[in-house]
């Protein structure tokens, strides 16, 4: 049982808690990915599984053994990838992948052989004997994902990974990522602080806020049930609309929450699909190619002057003048409640 | 000719007047020392009362006298024997001593180390004026008097405390992430200080090693202290020691021994220049 178990963990930087009483449960082969803003505490996360940070209490279990306390990184079977991906500057790519092997006292020529195999892997072989300052950014994460491989951890920890590339290789580098990890089903725990990666990449996403993981759910179940506010504006592009209508049918102090690419013009669902009806004033309108978001305000009920986004599909041909208002609606069945006071969901 | 092309011209004329005159001001010193050492002492002297005299050329022939003078008749070969050992002794102890002490300031003794690490850069400002007096009794205590193991135990003093701090400030510029990543990779951490940590901090002992170099080369207060015989001085002592008679300056010689010692130390730090720079602003001026 290859999985990682964490325990009420915390860490104290003076009077900072950046991570504070973290409980989380990574199942083996598991694909983990810690999504939360900038500082909110993931890289250290990462770094007391991997036993570069000590915490300040709490257990962290790998494979079923506990690991806080004295045992060093290297014992703990672990295998990191930095953000920097901090290759040995002064050491060929051959030599970068090899140097975890090195460590295992390997016989020189199944070094090479392993070396070739996890490099042809990753399309890195004619890079062999460069340095790492010879090499892209997209070539320089492949060689520390390599090196990262080759010893056959037990656990791959990733921070941020694909952040220092650019926008398109970064899409290839996730799919591959992915297809990569399926097929040697390591447990992998990735920090991002993108939606979008988290989102493709995780098995399951651990969403942190100041130092707490807020919640812990499959892709779907992150987006379609946020246990509270921050989750739902977190996760989502535009984010999920919040407002706090003071409708009678609801209890008192109850945000109603829908996402975005629910919020559509009323003449677009069936007569009779149950659906919650706004007049919207419409604001502005901004054409994406794709889609279109529209910015404006509920204008009936006890009216708001939340900013609420609508995101059409292209698919909708329909005009929306600015300025004007119109009949809107949301499924009943994509409408979420909060609590205004705790931000915590509420079941209706 | 366009007006971009000249206005091009111009730029490329000043650029090159103003590194003539910066090529002119750090070779002169020289060619003034090459001039002295090796013009007739009437050349040398005759300007003070003969006005129309031009100083910067020889108008008598070249002569030899001057560095015969040095090497014949003063201890100038074994000063420099001597220079070399205290030089040598006092860089391996330097270190030996300040990157070790530096690198674990910086990496292994947490909040601490960055006090600790200030406490010892200024014992490197304490003045030799204040030291020299216990340092006398130290020496003798030790029977070390006039001998060069009495410089090789002092100067230290003054180059580690400067010594660890320069190698503090110049790993807080070292990312710490390549050694996690080698403990990582299955490293202990002695594993790491001995395969990994040495690379990364090469410019940073470059500059320790410049620095000690530049400091026992020049430094006279402690050699004029402990040492007595001639033929146990340094270069920076025995010169004008020797040279300086009484209210006599024996210019030629003295130009002479300065030539000598200065040609091979600026060919040496030409060499290294780039990584003393980089040692330098990496570590003690960014830091
Ligand atoms: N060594 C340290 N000493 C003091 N404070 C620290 C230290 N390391 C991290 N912190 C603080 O702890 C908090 C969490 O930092 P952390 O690096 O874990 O954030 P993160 O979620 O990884 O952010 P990012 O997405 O920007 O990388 C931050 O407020 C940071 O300033
Ligand atoms: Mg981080």
């Amino acid at each position: 049982m290859a999985g990682v178990d964490i325990r009420n963990l915390r860490k104290q930087f003076g009077d900072l808690c950046a991570v504070d009483g973290v409980n989380l449960s990574i199942r083996e082969g598991e694909f983990l990915v810690l999504l939360g803003p900038s500082g909110c505490g993931k890289t250290t996360l990462l770094r007391m599984i991997a036993g570069l940070e000590r915490p300040t209490g709490g257990e962290i279990h790998i494979a079923g053994e506990r690991v806080d306390g004295d045992v060093p990184p290297r014992a703990r079977g672990i295998a990191m990838v930095f953000q920097s991906y901090a290759l040995y500057p002064h050491r060929t790519v051959f030599q970068n992948i090899a140097f975890p092997l090195e460590a295992s006292r390997l016989p020189r020529t199944q070094i090479a052989e392993k070396v070739q195999r996890a490099a042809d892997m990753f399309g890195i072989s004619r890079y062999l004997d460069r340095y790492p300052r010879q090499l892209s950014g997209g070539e320089r994460q492949r060689v520390a994902l390599c090196r990262a491989l080759v010893r056959d951890p037990k656990v791959f920890l990733l921070d941020e990974p694909l952040a220092n590339l650019d926008a398109k290789l970064r899409n290839t580098a996730r799919d591959e990522l992915k297809r990569f990890q399926r097929q040697i089903r390591t447990t992998t725990v990735l920090v991002t602080h993108d939606q979008v990666e988290a989102m493709g990449l995780g098995d399951r996403i651990a969403i942190m806020d100041r130092g707490k993981v807020r919640q812990v759910g499959t892709p779907e179940e992150v987006y379609e049930d946020p246990v509270d506010t921050f989750v739902a504006t977190f996760v989502g592009q535009p984010p999920m609309n919040l407002l706090d209508l003071g409708d009678p049918a609801l209890p008192p102090r109850t945000l109603l929450g829908f996402r975005p690419e629910h919020f559509l013009p009323r003449s677009v669902f069936q007569p009779d699909e149950d659906v919650r009806a706004f007049r919207f004033s419409v604001r502005r309108v901004e054409y994406l190619g794709s889609d279109r978001y529209v910015y404006g305000s509920i204008s009936d009920g006890a009216a708001t002057d939340t900013t609420v986004i609508a995101k059409l599909p292209a698919t909708i041909a329909l005009a929306i003048p600015e300025g004007e208002q119109q009949e809107f609606a949301v499924p009943r069945r994509a409408l979420r409640y909060f609590d205004a006071a705790t931000g915590s969901s509420r079941k209706i | 000719m366009t007006r971009a092309a000249l206005r091009r011209l111009t730029r490329r004329a000043a650029l090159y007047a103003a590194a003539l005159g910066f090529i002119g001001f750090a070779g002169f010193p020289f060619y003034w020392m090459l001039v002295t050492a090796f013009k007739q002492n009437r050349d040398l002297y005759v300007g003070a009362s003969d006005l129309s005299h031009v100083p910067w050329i020889f108008n008598d022939p070249p002569t030899l006298e001057h560095v015969k003078l040095l090497f014949g008749q003063t201890d100038f070969p074994h000063w420099v024997l001597n220079t070399l050992f205290v030089v040598a002794a006092v860089v391996i102890i330097t270190v030996a001593v300040a990157v070790p002490a530096g690198y674990s300031l910086a990496r292994l003794a947490g909040r601490w180390g960055e006090r600790l690490g200030m406490g010892i850069f200024f014992t490197y400002l304490i003045p030799p004026t204040l030291l020299f007096v216990p340092f006398a009794r130290l020496v003798s205590l030790l029977g070390l008097q006039n001998s060069l193991a009495s410089l090789v135990l002092i100067y230290p003093t003054m180059t580690i405390p400067f010594c660890t701090w320069l190698v503090m400030g110049f790993l807080r510029s070292v990312p710490w992430e390549i050694e996690e990543q080698a403990m990582i990779d299955g490293y202990s951490r002695l594993a790491v200080i001995v395969k990994v940590a040495p690379r990364l901090i090469v410019p940073g002992i470059l500059t320790v090693i410049v620095f000690t170099f530049t400091l026992v080369m020049q430094e006279f207060v402690y050699a004029l202290t402990f040492i007595s015989s001639v033929d146990k001085m340094t270069v920076s002592l025995g010169v004008p020691i020797a040279l300086v008679r009484g209210d006599v300056y024996h210019w030629g010689a003295l130009m002479a021994a300065a030539l000598f010692t200065s040609i091979p130390l600026a060919i040496v730090y030409n060499v290294f220049i780039d990584r003393f720079i980089q040692g330098f602003t990496m570590g003690a001026v960014k830091g």
